[in-house]
């Protein structure tokens, strides 16, 4: 008896043989879809697309600690490797958990992690599985601060497909989670964050951070 | 009197109904016409490319789907194939059942829904949870979605906080927020509790096996962050060539669907989550759904598997919009749905659902807005062709013989004929004429008064006028 397999691609063999010709691939470019108006370099412009997607933008750790405290965000996950880096900005009375503990999912009430880079077409910050120390920590908690180098920056959402590295898990993350299913109200945080926060700042990482090899 | 099943659902649509479709599709149609308008000078240019890319996937899907398996294989991920629903059903419960989770998170799939896979998962005592918001809503409901992208466009808010405060989801509360909230504490536990979570796949490149999933609510992030085993269920047509044809379909799509220019959350899955990760699925399976795409793809009406289900065509369809998405009895809506629904059935099945091409007016607007240029009224017409060519029953509901006309119109002389003696139809009693058809099409409409048959008359005495 054939298996699942042979059947599907037997059916599709004897169907596809009927057909004269078969359309041809075109020649395009891979960014023809992005519009000569979102095109663009440099920081400042990553920056103003950040927040132009509802991203709020920090350029220094003094800023992100002075928004949390004025968010009274007392408690939230830290990605360990960043843990060091920011203690010094972040008040006393922050309690950051370097392991996510899902016991405490509805007490965290911000994540940091890492972005791997940054879409400008898009103002998109892009997570991946090697860079972000858990998934849960970047988008349980209501506010996500994700620390992005700023060295790290592709033009188009071309490059950026084109240009990743084999992740398993590679996420586009514009602004915060939203819905408009009931009457088109929009409506932000359903299950993701409902403030998407971007450190954008060279925290200076010593190199291999995140390899588990290291 | 409607003999046409579309027909007699819009003329016992409740007010309220088409007033919310009314409203969701207008916003849409201006959000998407709005954000296209202002980025794209060749915007037809575009949807034709995209339209190539997409048929070239679909002409050579022999070569790229098994190259999809291959690159899903090396990433770790185990592929099913499902030469029928009832097997993608076997093959899903198959993996819920061995691995012993008793609850599911299932993020938006219109395959899925083609399974009817969240009750058969409710079936086998596995409480199986839609995580989109509107979905979700759906199933306390125990509803149908109406629309691809936005599944409750025919309820209000009202209609939502009801069913919250019906199933002990809080006092009833219509604030759209508060619903929003409710949903988001209720869920996450879940998200956390799921041992398998299912998605659908926008994409599935054949060049590195990357599964493309679009959501704006993050509820497919939180389901692939909180479960053991993720399954993607996808049909065979989702696989495209390159991952250099994403860009382009991405921005289509998303501006076609809600008129964002991405949406908020763009998730690119290529296999389980990596070593150093310690959330999200340490399994991943794919199930590539045939259930008739096959005998589809190298026939007559083949272009329609480009689809990418953006909901535009049924967004902008006059006829959807009066009559909403339960009137075409199946998954897909709309103008996508008149041709996919019948064809979806398969051979035997076809009849079941051919009146649907009957109900549009082919005036063309679903063509004009394709992100990917099927051409829906070339391809509705060929539905209606093939249907009157296999005499299927429902096809032919309410339709009136053409053959007078077809006699007339093969003959000049009887055309003559007809022209001039035209209005004496000015004096027959034609709304007390005892034909079903005649008074089906009296009751709705208002038959202007005669006034041809003087064209050619005139153009032959203009042309004598010109020679002298």
């Amino acid at each position: 008896m054939p298996d699942d397999r042979a059947i599907v691609l037997d059916r599709l063999s004897a169907s596809l043989d009927k057909l004269s010709e078969r359309t041809p691939y075109p020649e395009f470019a891979a960014d023809a879809a992005t519009p000569d108006a979102l095109r663009g370099r440099g920081r400042a412009l990553f920056a103003k697309r950040l927040a132009k997607a509802k991203t709020v933008v920090f350029e220094t750790p003094q800023a992100l600690g002075d928004y949390l405290s004025e968010h009274d965000a007392a408690i939230g996950y830290c990605d360990p490797d960043l843990a060091p880096l920011l203690r010094p900005w972040l008040g006393p009375n922050v309690e950051l958990d370097l392991e996510f503990d899902h016991g405490r999912v509805n007490e965290y009430a911000f994540g940091i992690t890492r972005a791997t880079g940054g879409i400008i077409e898009t103002g998109s910050l892009i997570l991946t599985d090697s860079d972000t120390s858990n998934r849960l920590g970047a988008l349980a908690p209501w506010i996500h601060i994700a620390c992005l180098d700023p060295a790290a920056l592709h033009e188009t959402l071309a490059d950026a497909i084109t240009g990743m590295g084999d992740d398993p898990n590679i996420v586009f993350v514009t602004g915060h989670s939203q819905t408009a299913d009931v009457e088109g109200i929009l409506v932000h945080g359903v299950h993701g964050p409902g403030e998407q926060v971007c450190l954008l700042y060279d925290l200076a990482l010593p190199e291999g951070h995140g390899d588990p090899d290291q | 009197m409607n003999r046409q099943a579309v027909d007699a659902f819009a003329s016992g649509l409740d007010s309220e109904v088409r007033q919310a479709i009314e409203a969701g599709t207008a916003r849409v149609i201006e959000n998407r016409s709005h954000t296209l308008a202002e980025d794209y000078s060749d915007l037809d240019g575009l949807r034709q490319l995209a339209g190539q890319v997409r048929q070239h996937a679909l002409d050579h899907l022999d070569r790229y789907l098994p190259q999809a398996e291959r690159r899903l294989r090396d990433n770790g991920v185990q592929v099913h194939y499902a030469p029928s629903a009832d097997r993608a059903l076997e093959i899903i419960t198959g993996l819920v059942r061995a691995s012993g989770t008793r609850v599911v998170t299932k993020s938006k799939s219109m395959a899925s829904e083609e399974l009817d896979l969240a009750r058969r998962l409710a079936d086998i005592g596995v409480e199986a949870l839609e995580t989109d918001l509107g979905e979700f809503v759906i199933q306390l409901d125990d509803d149908h979605p109406s629309h691809i992208v936005a599944p409750i466009i025919h309820k209000t808010r009202r209609n939502v906080a009801d069913s919250f405060a019906k199933h002990g989801l809080g006092d009833f509360d219509d604030d759209p927020e508060v619903i929003t909230r409710r949903a988001r504490r209720f869920m996450r536990d879940k998200f956390l509790a799921a041992g398998v979570t299912i998605t659908g796949a926008n994409f599935i490149s054949a060049e590195s096996g990357r599964v493309a999933i679009v959501t704006n609510e993050g509820n497919a992030r939180f389901g692939l962050a909180g479960a053991d085993i993720h399954i993607a269920l996808a049909g065979i047509e989702k696989v495209i060539a390159r991952d250099r044809d994403l860009p382009l379909l991405l921005s289509l799509l998303v501006r076609s669907a809600t008129g964002q220019r991405i949406s908020s959350y763009v998730e690119l899955v290529s296999g389980p989550r990596s070593a150093s990760q310690p959330s999200g699925p340490r399994e991943m399976h794919v199930v590539f759904l045939d259930s008739n795409r096959s005998r589809i793809v190298g026939g007559q009406t083949r272009e329609i598997l480009r689809c990418i289900r953006c909901g535009a065509c049924m967004n902008t369809c006059p006829v959807y919009r009066q009559s909403s998405g339960h009137a075409y009895r199946g998954v897909y809506p709309g103008p996508v749905g008149t041709v996919l629904g019948p064809l979806l059935k398969g051979e035997d099945g076809f009849g079941e659902l051919a009146d649907l091409a009957r109900a549009s007016t082919l005036c063309g607007a679903c063509g004009d807005v394709c992100p990917v240029n099927i051409p829906l009224p070339d391809l509705i017409a060929r539905v209606r062709a093939r249907s009157h060519r296999e005499g299927t029953v429902s096809g032919d509901a309410g339709i009136p013989s053409m053959g007078g006309y077809s006699l007339i119109a093969r003959h000049p002389g009887l055309w003559r004929l007809a022209m001039r003696f035209g209005r004496v139809l000015n004096w027959l009693p034609l709304r007390q004429l005892p034909l079903g058809v005649s008074r089906a099409w009296f009751t709705s409409r208002t038959l202007p008064r005669w006034r041809g048959g003087y064209f050619r008359r005139w153009l032959r005495s203009r042309k004598e006028g010109q020679d002298a």
